[in-house]
């Protein structure tokens, strides 16, 4: 439990040390919020799709967690570089509980930027259906957070530098993101998209937040936390699998 | 020092692709002995405490850590060391003071003997005044005496040292090796450590193996060494032993590029 909780809070004293990158990661979603917002709002509003920036600003939200949970999986590579890796591989505790503490961590940060875009929304004029349902949306960003936290830090695991890096980001998460739903909505897709936009996890989360903050979804809550639920202890397990077998 | 073996090291070797870093190597190292691998650059020292270590899967021979396996019981060996790596392992991010915290949490130090001692080993290694400073903003000096600090908080059964003292000054290497040899005495940690300064391998260790090329070619204690090569001090020993030709630690270009190479590939 002990480890858990200091791995954690490395993280989270990491996040709140860095404002530059806390600041630096915010400029991705206001710009997205209002070149395609006030860019694309008409068109989307024409085309009898309603208020566009509603429909963005769950999928904009997503968007920044999974940057900055993929993001905090992936310091694993930083730390093996600087060196830090070693003295966790040579700690006698278990793997589970670096892994937990680390993804707990990572999904924690990525938490916290995601309510910070979400405040940003707010000011750009998006109005969440109900305050009630606050907790949920928080609980659904938690949720993407730890998925991709997890997914980052079985990837990191298994890459020596960050030309990998580089690859995972071109080949898996810029489509991750652009075939999720958070830009477009899910209907009358060609099927070889609508296949993709099903096999994509963000999909269901992007999905399940567009359902706490707008009320309207493509799929149910029961199917996208399920998803989300279970790719996670899946990632969780086999990363702590692919952790376990770092050399350095 | 006891008759009962506690690293227990038979015809292990390690290859990296076509180099042969560690080569067929035998030796043990017995319950509370100061002992000291002495070798060039590049002789397979760090290549051989990796492996010790959980680090690194040997490519053939056995090792016993502790009657422990490092390959197939890796939670009970790594209970049973504890390491200053050669190369930087701090976090940067971190104050001194995070960083031994973290470090005590690790390995399960109590809070009141953690602090304790975490007061105490600041002060040895002269960093208290530094302590709530990130690590980041120190010198290379301080940041290896804040490695050392960190590696003597818990007290293991045995204890690596990765030639510890590059970078000290002597005032620190003096502290560190009293330190060391107290732990060694009143505690009777077993110690591990490597070196290529003969003169701290003949001081403080009971037994030395001289290292190189991947091969022991010598073991016994320092008089050992100096009457098997027909020398007066173990600096001329070495030389008989090792050839006086300089050893290159840095990477090759052909090494860089393997490196890269492996990028895709799971390490062997
Ligand atoms: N990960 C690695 N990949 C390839 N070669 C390596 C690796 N680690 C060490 N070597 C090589 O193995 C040899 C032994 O290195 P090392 O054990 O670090 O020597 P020492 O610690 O005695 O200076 C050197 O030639 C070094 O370049
Ligand atoms: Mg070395």
């Amino acid at each position: 439990m002990q480890t858990i909780y200091i791995l954690w809070l490395r993280q989270i004293k990491r996040y709140i040390r860095s404002r530059s990158r806390i600041i630096g990661a915010l400029g991705q979603p206001l710009l997205f919020l209002l070149a395609l917002g006030f860019g694309l709002g008409p068109v989307y509003q024409r085309a009898g799709g309603g208020d566009y920036i509603s429909f963005l600003a769950p999928g904009v939200i997503a968007m920044s967690i999974l940057f900055t949970a993929i993001f905090s999986g992936i310091e694993i590579i930083w730390d093996r570089q600087f060196g830090f890796l070693k003295e966790t591989m040579v700690a006698p505790v278990s793997r589970m509980s670096i892994m937990v503490g680390r993804t707990l961590g990572g999904a924690t940060v990525a938490t916290m930027q995601g309510l910070i875009v979400f405040i940003i929304t707010l000011f750009v004029g998006f109005r969440p259906e109900s305050i009630a349902m606050l907790p949920a949306m928080f609980l659904t960003m938690f949720l993407i957070a730890l998925l991709f936290t997890a997914i980052g830090t079985a990837i990191a695991s298994v890459l020596q530098d960050f030309q990998g890096f580089q690859l995972i980001m071109n080949f898996l998460v810029m489509p991750m993101f652009f075939l999720s739903g958070a830009l477009f909505p899910l209907d009358n897709l060609p099927k070889v998209v609508a296949l993709l936009t099903r096999i994509d996890p963000l999909t269901y989360g992007v999905d399940a937040l567009r359902g706490t903050l707008i009320g309207s979804m493509h799929f149910n809550f029961a199917l996208d936390y399920s998803v989300l639920g279970g790719i996670t202890v899946l990632s969780m397990i086999v990363g702590s699998y692919l952790f376990s077998r770092i050399q350095v | 020092m006891t008759d009962e073996t506690i690293i227990d090291v038979h015809d292990l070797s390690k290859k990296f692709g076509e180099l042969t870093a560690v080569d067929h190597i035998s030796f043990q190292v017995k319950a509370g002995e100061i002992f000291a691998f002495l070798g060039p650059n590049g002789a397979g020292k760090t290549t051989t405490i990796k492996m010790l270590t959980t680090l690194l899967h040997p490519t053939s021979g056995e090792i016993r850590m502790n009657g422990f396996d490092p390959v197939h019981e890796q939670s009970k060996a790594r209970a049973s060391f504890g390491i200053v790596f050669q190369d930087p392992s701090t976090d940067d991010e971190l104050t001194a003071w995070e960083n031994l915290e973290l470090h005590g949490i690790l390995y399960h130090v109590p809070k009141q003997l953690r602090r304790q001692r975490m007061d105490a080993l600041l002060k040895i290694v002269g960093l208290d005044d530094r302590r709530n400073d990130y690590v980041k903003y120190f010198s290379g000096g301080m940041r290896r005496r804040l490695e050392i600090a960190r590696g003597l908080l818990h007290h293991p059964k045995i204890l690596f040292l990765d030639e510890p003292t590059i970078g000290l000054d002597p005032q620190t290497r003096n502290h560190l090796w009293n330190y060391v040899k107290e732990l060694n005495t009143k505690e009777n940690i077993t110690v591990f450590l490597t070196t290529h300064y003969m003169e701290e391998a003949d001081r403080i260790a009971h037994r030395i193996a001289v290292i190189d090329h991947g091969k022991i070619v010598a073991l016994g204690t320092s008089e050992e060494l100096k009457q098997k090569t027909n020398t007066t001090n173990l600096e001329d020993a070495f030389l008989a032993l090792t050839g006086s030709s300089i050893r290159e630690e840095e990477a090759s270009a052909v090494d860089t590029l393997r490196i890269h190479s492996r990028m895709w590939r799971r390490r062997s």
